[in-house]
């Protein structure tokens, strides 16, 4: 006998992300799921990131790593909440990983929540953790033809940040032939270039977090 | 690694419709996952052959609908594959692309006895 089934096969982790983006909401709490390649800048985002916001919105952070500790020390050396998840050779979140992490946050007391995702292109993309917005972090040294080899990741982001953008003098790096890249496959994206090292750029990131970070609040009142 | 998780979700789907069907045994289990996904058949097929084990699909025959990558032209409608490295339309030269077929993911049917 055939049984006809058409269920998606992330329905179980779509349904805990739900469960997840409503606790969040309770709070007024903007999520923000930060993806890219190992290596691309991901971690000096969120510490420039809660050095920016310290005096103006409470940061915390869940960083997702294969193993180690290591980033969850440098978030707390800056004072930030953190959990620090291990995937132990999975290579994205998923959203129960996300709830787990939830459970042992101070909520109550939180404005931003910054999720670091495991190092990967392909599959954090296809996961949902409970977030209001996906921001894709790509490096200049990664080369412009990313956008073409792993297209799922361009467009479910909100926000593309090109990093490393003090390099490009040095690099074959073609900004334009990458933005028209990114924009032909999701043209409501917003593309920023930053560099997380010398913190070119970064106050125009900084204005889009603040920005959400308000429309959270208002419609949480 | 995806594939771990994906398998589950596959499993828990399958073995939820057999025994609300209260079926004996699933004989097969029908998956569409489109090429975007990257998703690799082999390494579904090798979590599954174990997870199975001792259930109802023990001796299910999985198979793969790969439904390939399709894109349609914001430009002019015109729908196309797309080569590798090239995602621009072959009639108006647009890479204002959207994508149409590629990243299905879902268990399509199982079949029981």
């Amino acid at each position: 006998m055939k049984i006809p089934v058409l269920r998606n096969i992330l329905s179980a982790n779509d349904a805990i992300a739900r469960r997840n983006r409503e606790r969040l909401e309770e709070h007024g709490i903007l999520a923000i799921n930060i993806m890219s390649s190992p290596g691309a800048g991901k971690t000096s985002l969120i510490l420039q990131t809660i050095n920016h916001f310290k005096s103006k919105a409470r940061v915390a952070v869940i960083e997702g790593d294969v193993a180690s500790q290591i980033d969850a020390d440098k978030v707390s050396q800056q004072g930030a909440p953190v959990v620090q998840i291990n995937t132990d050779g999975g290579c994205h979140l998923e959203a129960n990983m996300t709830a787990s992490a939830l459970d042992n946050l101070p909520l109550e007391q939180m404005d931003l929540l910054l999720i670091e995702n495991v190092g990967n292109l392909i599959c954090p993309a296809g996961f949902a953790l409970g977030e209001d917005k996906k921001v894709t972090l790509l490096s200049t040294p990664e080369g412009d033809d990313k956008p073409y080899k792993y297209p799922t990741i361009f467009v479910e982001s909100d926000v593309v940040l090109v990093n490393k953008i003090d390099l490009l003098p040095y690099l074959d790096f073609n900004l334009e032939a990458f933005k028209k890249a990114v924009t032909g496959l999701n043209d409501k994206v917003k593309i920023l270039q930053v560099s997380c090292k010398t913190g070119e750029g970064l106050e125009a990131w900084f204005s889009w977090v603040e920005r959400e970070i308000g429309k959270k609040k208002k419609r949480h009142r | 690694m995806h594939e771990l998780s994906i398998t589950q979700s596959i499993m828990s789907i399958a073995l939820e419709q057999a025994s609300a069907a209260k079926a004996n045994r699933i004989t097969k289990i029908n998956v569409t996952i489109g090429e975007l996904t990257g998703i690799v058949d082999e390494c579904v097929q090798f979590y599954f052959d174990e997870l199975s084990k001792g259930t109802l699909a023990a001796e299910a025959k999985l198979t793969f609908d790969r439904p390939p990558t399709r894109l349609q032209c914001r430009n002019c409608s015109r729908i196309f594959s797309p080569n590798d490295l090239c995602w621009t339309c072959p009639d108006c030269q647009s890479q204002k692309v959207e994508i149409i077929s590629g990243r299905e993911c879902y268990v399509s049917s199982i079949e029981v006895d």
